[in-house]
């Protein structure tokens, strides 16, 4: 028979191996859905992971796909570890690529640094702002973060339709929902030969570096931990809520829109209303998938990176619709979910019923999505 | 303002405010049972995308509405195994099951782009259509307006008036006394939660068999997430939802209203209209949060183990 117990303290290793296994079980899952499709699991494993790694121009584009997933989900991780559900991050990129456009439309060959730091701050900005208005809403109605943050998403999504429609598309682009094209002067420098890959995914690794060490090792870190494991300790210790919640979200909001900055300014060139394929809502999954820790999501968002290479190859080389991607996304989440299941339970084969049972420190503790911290 | 117009506009209201209230209605039962699903949205659109596909292949409309009602459910009982029996967060795996079925219903829907289908048609009850003004309103809608009606009857008269409505609002507020009472907590969640996926469904196939018939990607275009905001509006009353819902309806419309009127205004930010709508009743209803927190189920989004009791 198997036994199910609750432990009284988390599993420090399956905290550890719950990724792997997730995505272990996601690839048992799609080889079982590619049969069905009458895909070969073998060519498909081809596709989704050998290929993507297999010459220096499916690194590149992996890469130019991670920076934008790494950025979003490094802010979203630090919200989350405050219990603070935003799931603003698409809203807010694309505000952050909308404002920039608008600078760097205006922007001709001879532009120099300052021009460009303009653009990406005008982007890192106006993320920033976009995320303040769930923050504010929060703090002085107390409105629910996730919906006021999804509502902004679709009101960002709308003002991105309506800025390359309207205000911000070419004038010589015969009515096609684009900008013009970015003056070359502004573009972000490439970090390779060939390919599109820019230096925001080197900004991208060293900005979730320099978040892991203040998450682990400072004050403020440790003030964002405490207050997302217990609010009731946290306001004993005298730590400021509004300080908390203003400063995660400013922050996420910041990247994010530095994120959509980037796009623009980096592999597209100009606006366009396809920015971002849902970069913002797989940077949720990218965030649990490195267990919200900064440093496991810059490994999260190059396996991300990967699977949105992946499928992009998969519609070219096995006629595969791209929205393979999202179901891919959804099953790993689950996993993800799943094993988390593990880490608070114990399943072991026994034959007699339970013992005296355990009592659990925070078992009605909902909001902690990760009852366990792996980094203690 | 004549009183054809105002006929217009409030039959627009009824259209939109539809799937909004079915949606709310099945998210208020899943609530008062304690259960927070945030994967309304998915749930939806995956009955959209089963009912369209299983209206065009068997060219039969209800054997459409049923299967999208059974996609729904199926999506609810995914939820339910994760959130209910592997106690997981419900938050993060409502969020999952929205990702996941965006995913899959455009996947599966794929090829179904771009077909269409002879839609739900109008059926005029004798007598009572031919009422002035409220006739052709109330009494000359296709049937699933006329099955929201009784749905939201029969949910406000079974969670107010019956035994069965008293078990499901006993566990949303204390599942620990429900559970020494001897009431199987997680049985009624996952029965709650079923319902939720149904009606969801249900409102999957109005959009895509009668709203607009036709399948496309996301076309539930963030109803689920309003919902869920109705459903607080409403503070769980089932009255309050109806009101909300098509008062709603009229804030999505309200663009066909002011483009009637001759505003000249970017489609694009007038489609903005129901989601900041929804964000302004978000700060109109925190201004009574002590009612607020009264009509909240207390263990609304908390996790019950029967293992630990």
């Amino acid at each position: 028979m198997l036994s199910v117990q609750p432990r009284i303290e988390s599993a420090k290793l399956m905290a550890w191996l719950s990724p792997f296994i997730a995505i272990a079980l996601t690839m048992l899952a799609s080889s079982l859905m590619f049969v069905l499709l009458e895909v070969s699991p073998i060519k498909a494993f081809e596709v989704f992971v050998i290929m993507p790694l297999s010459d220096s121009y499916n690194i590149g584009e992996l890469m130019v796909k991670a920076a934008p997933l790494m950025l979003c989900a490094t802010g979203l991780a630090i919200c989350f570890r405050a219990n603070i559900w935003n799931i603003g991050a698409e809203g807010q990129l694309l505000i952050g690529a909308v404002v920039s456009s608008y600078f760097a439309i205006q922007a001709g060959e001879d532009a120099g640094i300052g021009m460009i730091t303009l653009i990406l701050m005008s982007g890192v900005i106006s993320g920033a702002l976009w995320a303040a208005i769930p923050t504010a809403l929060d703090r002085f109605f107390k409105t629910n973060i996730i919906l006021s943050t999804i509502m902004l998403n679709y009101i960002g999504l709308y003002t991105l339709l309506w800025a390359v429609h309207g205000p911000l598309a070419d004038p010589q682009g015969f009515g096609f929902p684009e900008s013009a094209m970015f003056a070359d002067a502004i573009l972000l420098p490439l970090i390779q030969e060939e390919g599109r890959a820019s230096i925001s995914i080197v900004i991208a690794v060293v900005i979730a570096i320099i978040t892991g060490i203040t998450l682990f090792k400072t004050l403020p870190g440790f003030i964002v931990r405490v207050y997302g494991e217990d609010k009731a300790a946290a306001r004993y210790a005298g730590f400021s809520s509004n300080k908390v919640v203003w400063g995660v979200m400013l922050f996420a909001g910041a990247l994010a829109g530095f994120a959509g900055a980037a796009e623009v300014t980096g592999p597209i060139g100009q606006l366009i209303p396809s920015v971002s394929p849902g970069y913002g809502y797989a940077a949720i999954i990218v965030a649990y998938l490195g267990r919200l820790n900064p440093f496991g999501i810059i490994i999260s968002a190059l396996f991300m990176g990967c699977l949105y290479m992946g499928s992009d190859l998969a519609q070219i080389e096995l006629g595969l619709p791209t929205a393979i991607t999202g179901l891919f996304q959804g099953i790993l989440l689950f996993f993800m979910l799943a094993c988390d299941f593990l880490i608070n339970y114990k399943v072991s084969f026994k034959s007699k019923a339970l013992p005296e049972k355990p009592v659990l420190p925070s078992s009605a503790d909902s909001e902690l999505v990760t009852n366990s911290d792996s980094n203690k | 303002m004549d009183m054809e117009l105002i006929q217009q506009i409030l039959i627009a209201a009824l259209k939109t405010g539809t799937p909004l209230l079915l949606i709310a209605l099945g998210e208020l039962v899943t609530e008062k049972s304690g259960v927070l699903n945030l994967g309304q949205e998915g749930m939806v659109l995956m009955g959209a995308m089963a009912g369209f596909a299983g209206a065009y292949y068997t060219g039969n409309l209800f054997l459409g509405m049923s299967l999208a009602m059974v996609a729904g459910m199926i999506m609810a009982l995914l939820f339910g195994a994760l959130a209910l029996s592997l106690n997981t967060s419900q938050v993060a795996t409502g969020l999952a099951l929205t990702i996941f079925s965006i995913g899959l219903s455009s996947f599966m829907g794929g090829s179904l782009v771009g077909s269409t289908i002879p839609g739900f048609k109008a059926i005029a009850i004798p007598f009572l259509s031919d009422i002035p003004f409220i006739g052709d309103l109330l009494f000359n809608q296709d049937i699933l307006i006329y099955l929201s009606f009784f749905i939201a009857g029969a949910t406000w008269w079974v969670l107010h008036k019956t035994r069965v409505g008293l078990t499901v609002r006993a566990v949303g507020e204390n599942p620990h006394s429900a559970n020494a009472l001897g009431i199987k907590v997680i049985k009624i969640r996952y029965l709650a939660t079923l319902f939720g996926g149904a009606m969801a469904g249900l409102a999957g196939a109005y959009l895509s068999l009668s709203y607009t018939p036709m399948w496309m990607e996301n076309m539930s275009a963030g109803r689920g997430w309003i919902a869920l905001a109705l459903v607080v509006f409403a503070s769980w009353r089932v009255g309050y939802l109806m009101l909300g819902a098509y008062l709603f309806g009229i804030a999505s419309i309200l663009h066909l209203v002011m483009q009637g009127f001759g505003f000249d205004i970017s489609p694009n930010l007038l489609a903005m209209m129901p989601y900041l709508a929804t964000l302004i009743v978000m700060v109109l209803i925190s201004s009574n949060s002590l009612k607020q927190k009264l009509s909240t189920p207390m263990s609304l989004s908390k996790p019950f183990d029967p293992k630990l009791h």
